[in-house]
Parts: structure tokens; C-alpha cells; sequence
């Protein structure tokens, strides 16, 4: 423990105190928040945890995946299947849900590291896994098939935190420890010797292997992490919303969803993908409001924004505004190093 | 199942994927000179079949004359694109581009749902039901007239690079960039003009396969998808590899749907995929 948190006791003291008042400002906001600003809350938690999961492999490691989602998926199902017939606790149901996704994620990295298949092709790659399942599930009787699986919804106050059933707030608990891990997760791999191997294999592949990196071993860890990561947001997503579909968890858009917040904030950034969740989930939900209170019935509409928010940002600040910003205010870079 | 019926689909899935050729033959062109993956491929594509689609609701214009116009505007779109939006992003790291072109498609799929909603559209043109017998093998004549035009839109592309100035030039920049540069080629122009025959080559097909099947516009990630297996089947980058592709995907996909269910037709070429890029990443007819 000691050693995970070793950063954050040597970061200097200021950043140290600001990131003591957010934990504790982000501890203390479900007493203030009514019902609709929490589950806005558990939204951008949500979207910053799976952006950090995204980001340690496209971030640190370089590997671009445009197939998240089927790691939600299948963590979503996993702990929901389990739960529903067989009445297992999510815990336990997470442990299930990572170990399938870490074994699909392995036989995946496996597939393309093997051939030094990246970038395009990669990326490719995560789409046909993610398509493929989709497609598969539509068809899984067990689970529901494309007529969708549900968990039972039951109404109380009081949380049931074994099976985590109940209010929102505790839902807002778990995605606050969720997101609050992945970062202090991803600022400890960033400072250890995982870590250097993976951004010197994003920056020059070629060079770490000259330079003795086991390049292979490496990608094959960081596509791991992050499908475990992944996989508990799937739990989450499950035991959150209650009900799966295959069209819906699996699809495409969703993959697209979870790496919009990351670019966004600032790819293998730490706080990026804090800073592009709550940013977008403001954005969107204030477009919901406009276009609502002038009556605009248009589906599509928002994705259309979407398109050209992602589109001005990646012209304008290709590495995203995290950096841009820490520039701007001379605060330190978080990742320890200066990129052109 | 008997022996007529699985020549006579396969039969049809074989011209239908000359069309599915065509339009990964866009892709790959594009790739194999501007080296950027167009993300927003099958959504132009579906842009293609919704101007067909209107333009025969309104005008009454048979699909195959449709081919000219969407051609040439087609060409003027994706030489604009190149211009304004991609030349930019050459230098850029791979995530970026890729990034840049799914911008586009959401805009355009989504500018579809806005225009069209969600509904299927199709032609119904007055030769739909015509067929050819040929022994015991019954062929649609509009899957005929389409595989023709694709192949003829093919040869087409093949002869623009072969034997005219700038189809060198443009076989030039994708051979030596550096070489090219030096002997004073407009990069940038060309760049331009490859852009447009790729998306000439997709409005081709898609007003093409309005013939054939319903839009929607959810169908263009769809297309979008299979055009990148289709290239990656048949290798990125090269042309026979891309019809190749096209046919082994029209084929398979007809197979599963009697195989199978119609609905795991595209599992099938999910898992045609994931086969090639585990034994033969470079593709089946990779010029490497």
C-alpha cells in the first residue's frame, strides 16, 4: 500500500493538498447533490474510470483499441448471469467477470502481438472481437439473447452493499473507489518500471526491443490490466442499470463512448480522463436541457455535436486539453515528461 | 437442402460481393496511396444510396443512371475532404486520423437519422423481379447488371491508374513519397484526386446496392465494417485483393444465411476475419 501510494507522498505539497480537498469534496457531495446531480456524478465517475482503464494501454502503451465495450460487456454479463442464476454476490462476480475478460483479452493481444499487428490493424482487430460477441450474445439464450437480460429491481433506501442493491448514493460510492483506484493504479504503474516500458514501446517499439524490453510480455500486461479494469465497470454497468442488451452494451458507439473522455482530457495524461468525463457529461447534458427547452425533437442531434466537438478538438488540441491547460498555468506535468 | 439452391445463392452472393468489392477497392486505394484508413467509408456509402433513394422517390431516375452523377459528385466531395480536412492531419500520429474520420462519420450517419430517420428506405424499380434461367441456376437481373457495372467501374479505376498522366503520379507518391516530392509532384492535389476515386468507387457501389438491399442509416458503420474486413481479407492496399475479398465475403455471408440464420451472416465474416489476421495478417493477396 505503502508503495502504490509513494507518488502521491513525494508529489509536491501543493498538488498533495489538492487532490486531498477534491477527494474530500467528491466524499462529501452526496449530502448536497439531489437525485438527478448524483447520478450525473455517477456518470462522470463511470466515464473517468473506463477512460482510465482505456487509457493505459492507448495512453502509456500505444495500443489503440476501439473495442472497450466488449469488455463491458462481458463483465457485465458474467456478473449479472451469475447473480441472476445462481444468486452469487457481484464481488464475487467480479472476480469471475476479470478473469474472462483477462483470458479474452489475452487471447486477443495474443493474436495480434504475436505478428507485431498495431495500430490500424490492432484497432481493427478490437472491433471484430466486439462485433463478433455482440452478434454472438444476440443469440445466448442463457443470458437472453437479443431480447436482453434483467436484473431484479428491488426499491429500498438502505443499501444491500453484498449484493449491491439500493440507492443511488451507493452506487456513487462505488464508482468514487472505482475511478479514485484506476487513478492511483495509473499514477503508480506511470512511476514503475511497467510503466517506462510501456510509453518507451509507445514511442519507439523498435528502440525498446533494441533496448532489451520484452515487448511481447509488455503489451500482453497492459491490455490485461486494462480488460480487468474494463471489466469491473462492466460489473458496475450491470448492477446499475439492471438490464443488458447485446445491441446496446456491445455496440460500437459504446467503444467510441468510453475513448471519447480520454482524447478529449489528454491521452496518457492522468487527469485527462477526469477532465474530458465531467466535461462531456456537462456538455451533454446541457444540450439535452437547450434542445428540450426549445423544443427541438431531434435524434441525432447530439451525436452530431458529438462528431464535431471530437473533430474541432482533435484539430485544435490533438493532445487534448489537460495538457494544454497544466501549460497554460505552468502547473507540473503529470506524466513526467514533455512531448512536443 | 438441394444442389440448385446452393449454386443459386451462392451464385448471387458471388455478384453481390463485386459490388461489396467495389467498395472496399475504394477503401483501398485511399489507403495504399494517402496511408490514412477511412473511417467514414460505409457512411459515405450510405450517403451514396439516400441520394439514389431520393433521387428516384422525386425524379423517378433509374438507379444505374445515377451512377454518373454520384461519380462526379462523389469524386468532388472526397477531393474536398482531402483538402480541407485531411491533408492536415498526414504527419499525425494514427489515433488522430482515426479520431478525424470517425468525426465525419458520426456527423454523417448521424445528419442521415436527422434527414431520413430511422426507417428503411429502397427503390422499386420495374425490372426487380426479372431473372435470368440458365440450366437450373435462376439469376437476378439486377444482381447481373450490378456485378457488371462494378466490374466495369474496376477496370475503369485500373486503366485511370495504368495509362493516364496523373494515375502515374499519383502510383508515383504511393511508391516513393520522398521520389515524388523531389521531382516536383503536387502531393497534396494528388492526395486530393486519390481521395476522390476512393469515394467515387463507394458512391458506385452504394447507388449500386440500393438495387439490392434496403438503407438505413445504422447501415453505414455496418458498411464500414465490411469494408475493412473485405481489405483486410484481401490484403490493404491491393486492388484484386479488395474484389477478391469482396467475393469471398458476398459468398460466405450468402452461405451463412441458409447455413445458418440471416442474422449471423456477418458473424461469419467477423470470423473470416479473426482466421486471416491469425495465419495471414498481411492478407491473402498481400503484394508482400
Amino acid at each position: 500500500m505503502n508503495d502504490l501510494l509513494a507518488p502521491f507522498l513525494q508529489a509536491p505539497r501543493r498538488s498533495r493538498n489538492a487532490l486531498l480537498v477534491l477527494l474530500a469534496l467528491l466524499l462529501l457531495a452526496p449530502v448536497v447533490l439531489d437525485r438527478y446531480l448524483l447520478s450525473l456524478a455517477i456518470l462522470v465517475l463511470y466515464f473517468a474510470f473506463v477512460g482510465q482503464a482505456w487509457n493505459l494501454m492507448m495512453g502509456l502503451c500505444g495500443q489503440l483499441s476501439l473495442g472497450h465495450a466488449l469488455y463491458v460487456g462481458l463483465g457485465a454479463y458474467t456478473a449479472a448471469a451469475l447473480y441472476q442464476h445462481f444468486g452469487l454476490t457481484p464481488w464475487l462476480g467480479m472476480l469471475a467477470a476479470v478473469a474472462v475478460c483477462v483470458a479474452v483479452a489475452s487471447v486477443i493481444g495474443w493474436l495480434a502481438f504475436r505478428f507485431g499487428i498495431a495500430g490500424t490493424y490492432f484497432a481493427l482487430l478490437t472491433i471484430a472481437f466486439a462485433e463478433f460477441t455482440r452478434i454472438g450474445f444476440d443469440h445466448f439464450a442463457w443470458v437472453g439473447g437479443s431480447g436482453g437480460f434483467f436484473l431484479k429491481v428491488v426499491q429500498q433506501e438502505a443499501a444491500d452493499w453484498l449484493n449491491l442493491r439500493g440507492h443511488p448514493r451507493m452506487f456513487y460510492y462505488l464508482a468514487l473507489a472505482l475511478a479514485a483506484g484506476a487513478f492511483v493504479l495509473t499514477t503508480w504503474l506511470m512511476h514503475s518500471r511497467a510503466g517506462y516500458y510501456f510509453r518507451a514501446i509507445r514511442d519507439n517499439e523498435e528502440a525498446a526491443r533494441a533496448a532489451g524490453v520484452d515487448t511481447f510480455r509488455y503489451k500482453m500486461v497492459a491490455i490485461q490490466i486494462s480488460a480487468a479494469l474494463t471489466a469491473l465497470a462492466g460489473v458496475f454497468f450491470a448492477f446499475y442499470y439492471n438490464n443488458l442488451f447485446p445491441e446496446q452494451i456491445f455496440n460500437m458507439g459504446r467503444s467510441i463512448e468510453i475513448i471519447l473522455a480520454p482524447i478529449i482530457g489528454g491521452i496518457g495524461t492522468l487527469f485527462g480522463p477526469v477532465i474530458g468525463a465531467a466535461l462531456l457529461t456537462l456538455i451533454s447534458e446541457v444540450l439535452t436541457e437547450v434542445l428540450q427547452a426549445l423544443g427541438i425533437q431531434a435524434p441525432g442531434l447530439k451525436q452530431i455535436l458529438y462528431g464535431v466537438a471530437l473533430g474541432v478538438c482533435i484539430m485544435f488540441m490533438p493532445h487534448g486539453i489537460w495538457p494544454a491547460l497544466a501549460r497554460r498555468f505552468g502547473w507540473q506535468r503529470d506524466d513526467g515528461e514533455t512531448r512536443s | 437442402m438441394s444442389l440448385d439452391l446452393v449454386v443459386n445463392v451462392l451464385l448471387g452472393g458471388l455478384l453481390t460481393g463485386l459490388v461489396y468489392g467495389l467498395m472496399a477497392l475504394g477503401l483501398s486505394v485511399i489507403y495504399g496511396v494517402v496511408r490514412i484508413v477511412n473511417f467514414a467509408h460505409g457512411e459515405l456509402m450510405a450517403l451514396a444510396m439516400y441520394c439514389t433513394v431520393v433521387a428516384f422517390a422525386a425524379l423517378k431516375v433509374d438507379p444505374l443512371w445515377m451512377v454518373f452523377p454520384v461519380a462526379a459528385g462523389f469524386f468532388g466531395v472526397g477531393y474536398l475532404l482531402q483538402r480541407a480536412l485531411i491533408n492536415p492531419f498526414i504527419d499525425r500520429p494514427e489515433h488522430s486520423q482515426f479520431m478525424l474520420l470517425l468525426a465525419v462519420a458520426l456527423i454523417l450517419v448521424n445528419g442521415l437519422l436527422m434527414a431520413f430517420g430511422p426507417d428503411a428506405r429502397n427503390v422499386q424499380v420495374d425490372y426487380a423481379l426479372d431473372s435470368y434461367q440458365i440450366g437450373p441456376v435462376l439469376v437476378d437481373k439486377v444482381r447481373v447488371v450490378c456485378a457488371l457495372v462494378a466490374l466495369a467501374a474496376c477496370a475503369l479505376l485500373w486503366a485511370v491508374f495504368r495509362f493516364t498522366s496523373f494515375g502515374k503520379a499519383i502510383r508515383a507518391c504511393a511508391d516513393n513519397l520522398l521520389g515524388a516530392r523531389v521531382v516536383g509532384l503536387d502531393v497534396a492535389h494528388l492526395y486530393g484526386l486519390t481521395f476522390g476515386l476512393g469515394c467515387a468507387c463507394v458512391g458506385v457501389a452504394g447507388t449500386l446496392l440500393t438495387l439490392l438491399v434496403d438503407v438505413t442509416p445504422a447501415s453505414g458503420p455496418a458498411y464500414t465494417l465490411l469494408a475493412f474486413i473485405i481489405v483486410i481479407i484481401g490484403g490493404l492496399g491491393s486492388m484484386p485483393g479488395a474484389l477478391a475479398g469482396g467475393v469471398l465475403i458476398g459468398m460466405s455471408e450468402a452461405a451463412a444465411g441458409i447455413a445458418f440464420s440471416p442474422s449471423a451472416k456477418s458473424m461469419v465474416s467477423f470470423a473470416l476475419l479473426i482466421v486471416v489476421l491469425a495465419f495471414k495478417p498481411q492478407g491473402l493477396f498481400a503484394r508482400r
